[in-house]
């Protein structure tokens, strides 16, 4: 009688330890890889906490430098060329004053409005403002009809004209979809400047300061406090995330 | 069976229907191939680019969208102002507006970046955007004038056709506005941003829908042998110089007032002067063939016995081409433009900054916006053969009512 409840009871251990066994494998490397895919938990979210933004230092941009432009195709898996129908999500763009001759040469991309156009057209809400100020373009349910891209002050979109080939798993994209800067939110996202931004600083010209511009204590923020800055097209009230100094 | 499809024929003649039925059904099957196509190659098939992102396939849905909510001007005027001689054209005028509306939306949709995803625009609504309004302007329409047509065309329903008619007669001017607003509300372009286009949308959306509607009503009486009466063809006529006068004078004050603001002197110094194929198709194709030349005709004194081909079939479909050309101004001339980004700048980048972006469409835009006006046709083809939308006009009221109206 004992023996077969020892017996019993030994089934029970070894079940036990089976079963503790299975399911330690089965959702270990889960756990292991949702706390390696992400440094901050998703039911987070993006916080109105904060507001990233730029502060572009158009007199040490380089005068034929598209080291940024460059860094933004390879990190969001853009094709480099530059047709009229190619996406082109930062460009450089090179500005003569009319009236005394003055030439600069500056980033223009995404800039990431408070109160963003091209949020306001968009019939399916695919066009948003996350909580921490980036705009986006929701995959899924944009319908590619381009309202936003007529709305754009800045000419920041791009349509995708035809289907993509390798794109970056982070950086999904699509064909009849718009897109743009995305500030390259997967990396702000684990805690990393945009790839412009650190392109910019690896060429030592450090034109590009990113941060949150709700800290006081952060640089971009500091910078701002320090410095006369402008928005592109102030007169159309947008309070844009980047500022420019130097135009 | 045979004969109650040919209700509106003195004879049936099943041989010519068949052969217009062919004609656009060929059309919208070029229209189909070009949507197919564009859906698994993409849009880089097309003329359309990061620049104009807007094209061909758009300058027509608007135009049919816009006439649609005109073609309903006849009905309207005959149950919201009870004119009778238009009262006994509101079948045809609201069959009309429907088939225009599918037509124009037809092409908008096929044009999507994905069509696919069309549920997503019926199903997820912005309500900030004038874009989603619109949406629910379109479907509206489809079910007002719908209920419209039911209440004109049911014996038992007659009573409730003056209150329909008003509500299709507020909502269609809803639509128009709307639909102008999706270019006035552009903050950013010199050539849109302007609470002038909405109204200018709706003025011009009355001369191109009775444009239209001249036309198709001139081709019924024509394919059936039967005179149109000469006071109606002289009230329409004036009716249709009117929207056209005022479209005209929309169109100036439009651009004098731009030409008062010194930031948009550029743009209108590129669409009035200098903009090419743009400034060529403003004078020639909106002003001239457009506004001008059907004024003449219109107006043009004629002897008794002169044949109407100039007054209700020529005129109107110059003022038909003319709105092609206008919509063609507005939407690709207005992207064409270069967007003024640094103002007091001379600008260049690799993404075509300050440049005048150029445009030539495909043939699937072609194909697509075609299509559009396939569909119309065919949808009153078989809408005209199938229901009784000739006009029922009681000659012997109209010879009394011609003195008193």
């Amino acid at each position: 009688m004992s023996d077969s409840m020892n017996t019993k009871q030994e089934d029970r251990r070894e079940f036990l330890k089976a079963g503790a066994l299975v399911a330690g494998v089965t959702l270990g490397p889960g756990v292991l890889f949702y706390g390696v895919a992400h440094s901050r938990a998703p039911e987070e979210g993006a916080s109105s906490n904060q507001r990233w933004g730029m502060l572009i230092d158009t007199t040490k941009c380089g005068d034929g430098c598209n080291d940024c432009v460059t860094a933004c195709n390879t990190e969001n898996g853009l094709s480099g060329h530059t047709g009229p129908q190619d996406s082109q999500w930062i460009r450089k763009v090179d500005i003569k004053d009319l009236r005394t001759g003055y030439v600069q040469s500056l980033p223009m991309m995404c800039q990431h409005c408070e109160n963003p156009p091209c949020v306001d057209v968009c019939p399916t809400g695919a066009s948003m403002k996350r909580a921490d100020g980036i705009v986006l373009v929701d995959r899924h349910s944009c319908i590619g009809c381009r309202y936003c891209m007529m709305a754009c002050p800045y000419k920041a979109r791009s349509f995708v004209h035809e289907p993509l080939t390798d794109q970056n798993p982070e950086v999904p994209r699509g064909k009849g979809c718009v897109e743009s800067c995305t500030f390259c939110v997967q990396r702000v996202d684990r805690g990393e400047q945009p790839a412009c931004v650190e392109a910019c600083d690896a060429k030592g010209h450090k034109a590009m300061i990113f941060g949150d511009l709700k800290d006081p204590e952060s640089e971009v923020s500091k910078a701002l406090k320090s410095t006369d800055s402008v928005e592109v097209r102030a007169d159309l009230a947008l309070n844009t995330g980047v500022r420019y100094q130097g135009i | 069976m045979a004969q109650q499809l040919c209700i509106n024929q003195g004879e049936c003649r099943t041989g010519q229907f068949i052969s217009l039925l062919a004609l656009g059904g060929l059309v919208i099957l070029g229209a189909l191939y070009a949507f197919f196509t564009l859906e698994h190659h993409g849009h880089i098939l097309t003329g359309m680019t990061n620049q104009i992102v807007w094209g061909l396939p758009h300058v027509f849905a608007v135009f049919l969208i816009v006439a649609a909510s005109g073609a309903l001007n006849v009905a309207s005027i005959g149950s919201v102002f009870g004119k009778q001689v238009y009262k006994s054209r509101a079948p045809l005028s609201g069959m009309l507006a429907l088939a225009l509306l599918a037509g124009g939306l037809a092409v908008l949709v096929l044009d999507l970046g994905r069509p696919d995803r069309l549920i997503v625009a019926m199903t997820h609504y912005n309500f900030k955007s004038i874009f989603a309004w619109n949406m629910i302007f379109y479907n509206g329409f489809f079910a007002i004038v719908g209920l419209y047509l039911i209440t004109l065309m049911d014996r038992r329903l007659k009573m409730w056709s003056k209150p329909v008619g008003y509500m299709a007669f507020f909502w269609r001017l809803s639509l128009t506005t709307a639909t102008g607003s999706i270019f006035g509300f552009l903050v950013a372009r010199a050539g849109y941003n302007s609470a002038l286009i909405a109204p200018m949308f709706v003025i011009m959306s009355f001369a191109y829908g009775l444009a239209v509607f001249m036309v198709v009503q001139s081709s019924m009486y024509r394919w059936n042998g039967i005179k149109l009466d000469e006071g109606v063809r002289r009230r329409m006529k004036n009716l249709l110089a009117v929207f056209v006068g005022a479209s005209l004078y929309f169109t100036v004050v439009f651009h004098l007032t731009n030409l008062y603001f010194a930031k948009q002197w550029e743009f209108e110094r590129f669409i009035l002067l200098d903009g090419g194929i743009y400034t060529t198709v403003f004078w020639v194709g909106q002003v001239i063939i457009g506004g001008i030349v059907p004024l003449i005709l219109l107006f043009m004194p004629r002897s008794k016995d002169a044949q109407s081909m100039c007054f209700c079939f020529l005129a109107p479909l110059l003022v038909i081409l003319g709105g092609i050309a206008q919509m063609y101004v507005t939407i690709v001339g207005g992207q064409a433009f270069p967007l003024v980004i640094f103002p007091g700048h001379e600008v260049q980048s690799s993404f075509y900054d300050g440049i005048v972006n150029a445009y030539s469409p495909s043939v699937y835009e072609w194909l697509l916006g075609m299509g559009g006006v396939g569909i119309t046709f065919v949808l009153t083809v078989v809408a005209v053969r199938v229901f009784k939308f000739m006009p029922q006009d009681d000659f012997q009221t109209l010879q009394s009512r011609r003195s008193t109206d």
